[in-house]
């Protein structure tokens, strides 16, 4: 690997510097060491001409499955489905087996990213131990580990006193409790969005409802608190409004939502695709307006996979037995470009702020999400705004159960850059 | 016609009507001393049902039968599936075997889907967990055709669970398809909110609903909904819901009374008001036979002289 590389031609687009400027970068030992210089002389040139060069992608929600389930994902091909689409640092969910509610599975974690180098990767702690909403995990010690996004990401902290105890003991350690929000009892059984679909079809439905509830009261307790709150994965119109009320009420809250939310709805499941059944699951046509105007207006901070690799035995099965989830790590930009940019909803800024900058500002990472700038560490994506693309097996990850199967997508990664290395060139994995 | 038979929805007026009109040729087949004509002689009918079902596998089995076709019954207990073969295998397996029509059954809802995706045979939804139940709702047709010689105009009353109903999905699509107006009724917990999308009516209260009817639709109401608090206790369902004889009095003069079994008698229908004789549970069950008969007819592309031929020459 050369220790110098020039991005020749490239436009950048770095909301971090409010940047949009074709630009020629130059990267240097790891981190970017000119911008807008030509190429001395000897250096290996990407040809970047008609490609968009952006800040590295960062994503707060996915799940890798090791240690556990490693016949559907490791943290090796996570990172590489990640590369792939584009990430140099992603948050790996806490609800593996066993649970990281404790340092050993956090380090276990971080050396296996560190072995396979192609993301780094930041591990998630569970709020309570073992995930099981009863006792709060040491928070203290994971922090000090240097976990900065706590979940029990699969469900809420249960109880409000519980997630009001967490909120407090955590502003000790300066960390985000970050909430799964859905209530239990209506949610029971469910297997899709509550609605005219889900009468039609036959399954049973949970109604928005049943995460709003819980988006108000940890809102409320937020407020009580005055703790930093992160709402994963919204799916509902209510909630959006919610949080933008909260908000400009100074709550400390901010907000993520899936690409497959902002694609697909309730209606889109008639043909009982498994692959479609997510959790939150998809709603109505009125809640994916809501949620594309919640990203556009910035009430969303940060768009996030909710990477969920699962058997294909296990999607290959009975509607009401197989699991929630979708992949999500390398088709994310791509629908983001397709549903989002290219109808003229949201600007390639925001989108690559969605997808970059301010996931990394969440996770407080000062090696991520820009500024592309003389200084900064070379975690760059190098993508083709234009490439159109049909999303089919094989991917990266070690599963294929992508929503997006079958479907047409616009913008494709081509290279990426972790700390100057090539994790990703003309569109394949480098290792 | 249709390759597969999964939803009432899929239906036009003109595929019900025919589909009604050679279950009539077929019907005279169960009258005759020898019930049985050459139609699909040497095609494989596979009736695959992982819940338990007298009455609907019987008559897919007669069906067949009465056409001449192979027919194997599969069933989940002390098959391969209780050794925990998936779905797919399964189907794969049936693939295999060169099966030409498969019959399922199955408690999830959208079963029926996914096996045609694993499966060249036409595959008939014969009941989908709370989703269809679409040859249950043609036979219901037939019946009500034969008793009142039409449908369109009609006024139906589907009286009971409709939200975990799989009968009243596909009745009340097929019913608004051929032009009859429907009103579902039952307790608000019990009937999808969006349900007036589907084109039908919805009443709370069965009384106000009976002196116009001309059908009385009946559902099976299962005695754990109340445990799931859909409503407070038998008693008062059977009271605000039940089909009893002081109701029956004010249905007008030639309604007719269904139910498409099995019967909880005392809950939603009184034992002695089954037995009426404005009461067609039975003949719903007669007619469920030539239905099948005639939709595994159509579906598998029978000819029309090995059919139709020899059941006219024999009436």
């Amino acid at each position: 690997m050369p220790d110098r590389l020039f991005l020749k031609g490239g436009r950048v687009v770095d909301p971090a510097s409010d940047t949009d400027a074709v630009s020629n970068v130059l990267v240097e030992v790891g981190r970017i060491a000119a911008i807008g210089e030509d190429a001395p002389a000897g250096v290996s040139v990407l040809d970047c001409d008609g490609l968009i060069v952006a800040p590295g992608f960062v994503d707060l929600h996915a799940h890798l499955r090791q240690p556990g389930r490693e016949d559907k994902e490791t943290v090796e091909t996570g990172s590489r489905a990640a590369a792939s689409g584009g990430y140099t640092a992603i948050a790996a969910m806490a609800n593996t087996d066993p649970v990281a509610d404790h340092v050993g599975v956090i380090e276990e974690v971080r050396a296996l990213a560190a072995q396979a180098g192609l993301c780094d990767v930041f591990p998630v702690g569970a709020i309570t131990k073992g995930l099981e909403g009863e006792s709060l995990a040491e928070i203290g010690e994971l922090a000090a580990a240097g976990v900065r996004l706590f979940s029990d990401d699969g469900r809420p902290v249960p109880t409000a006193r519980q997630l009001r105890m967490a909120l407090q003991y955590a502003q000790a350690f300066d960390v985000v409790i970050a909430e799964h929000c859905e209530d239990a009892s209506l949610a029971e059984g469910a297997q899709m969005h509550e609605g005219y679909s889900s009468a039609t079809f036959g399954l049973a439905g949970s109604p928005g409802e049943a995460e709003e509830i819980v988006v108000a009261r940890d809102l409320a307790l937020t407020q009580l608190t005055g703790g930093r709150l992160h709402l994963c994965h919204l799916s509902s119109a209510a909630s959006v409004d919610l949080v933008r009320r909260a908000k400009a009420a100074g709550v400390r809250v901010t907000a993520e939502v899936t690409p497959h939310h902002l694609t697909f709805v309730d209606e889109d499941l008639s043909t009982y695709d498994t692959n479609l059944k997510v959790n939150p699951p998809l709603r109505s046509v009125d809640d994916r307006e809501a949620l594309r105007a919640g990203l556009a207006d910035g009430t969303i901070d940060a768009i996030a996979t909710d990477h969920a690799p699962h058997a294909v035995e296990e999607k290959e099965a009975e509607f009401d037995q197989s699991p929630p989830g979708t992949i999500g790590l390398e088709t994310s930009l791509a629908a983001v470009l397709t549903q989002l940019v290219q109808p003229g909803r949201i600007s390639m800024s925001r989108a690559i702020e969605a997808l970059s900058s301010e996931p990394a500002r969440i996770l407080g990472l000062s090696e991520h999400g820009g500024p592309v700038a003389p200084g900064s560490a070379a975690n760059l994506t190098v993508f083709d705004p234009t490439a159109t693309w049909v999303v089919e097996a094989p991917f990266a990850s070690r599963s294929r159960n992508s929503a997006f199967l079958g479907t047409t997508l616009t913008g494709r990664v081509v290279h990426t850059l972790l700390r100057g290395e090539l994790t990703v060139a003309d569109g394949k994995p480098t290792r | 016609m249709i390759k597969h038979l999964l939803s009432t929805q899929q239906l036009s007026r003109e595929d019900v009507v025919r589909i009604l009109d050679t279950a009539e040729s077929f019907r005279e087949v169960g009258t005759r001393v020898i019930k049985k004509v050459p139609a699909l002689r040497g095609r494989t009918v596979v009736n695959l049902f992982y819940e338990n079902s007298t009455r609907t596998r019987i008559s897919f089995e007669l069906a067949a039968k009465r056409l001449s076709a192979d027919v194997i019954n599969f069933s989940s207990s002390g098959s391969s599936v209780s050794k925990g073969e998936s779905l797919k295998d399964t189907a794969l397996t049936l693939q295999a075997m060169g099966a030409d029509a498969i019959v399922m059954r199955h408690s999830s809802s959208g079963s029926p889907y996914a096996l045609t995706k694993w499966v060249s045979a036409s595959v008939l939804n014969a009941g989908d967990g709370t989703h269809e139940h679409p040859t249950q709702a043609l036979l219901d047709l037939y019946t009500i055709r034969e008793r009142l010689g039409s449908i369109e105009g009609r006024r139906v009353a589907i009286t009971g669970d409709v939200l975990h109903s799989r009968v009243a999905r596909s009745l009340s699509f097929a019913l608004v398809t051929m032009g009859a107006e429907v009103t579902l009724v039952g307790p608000p917990t019990l009937i999808p909110p969006d349900a007036p999308l589907w084109g039908v009516n919805v009443s709370y209260d069965l009384d106000e609903v009976l002196p116009k009817l001309d059908v009385c639709y009946m559902l099976r109401v299962q005695r754990e909904r109340q445990r799931q608090q859909y409503f407070p206790s038998v008693r008062e369902y059977s009271r605000l819901f039940g089909l009893s004889r002081e109701r029956v009095e004010t249905l007008p003069a030639g309604a007719m009374i269904m139910h498409p079994g099995p019967m909880n008698r005392g809950v939603e229908i009184d034992s002695d008001v089954a037995d009426l004789p404005q009461s067609v549970i039975e003949e719903q069950v007669t007619n469920g036979i030539a239905v099948r008969m005639s939709l595994l007819y159509l579906m598998l592309g029978g000819s029309s002289s090995s059919a139709f031929g020899e059941a006219r020459a024999d009436a």
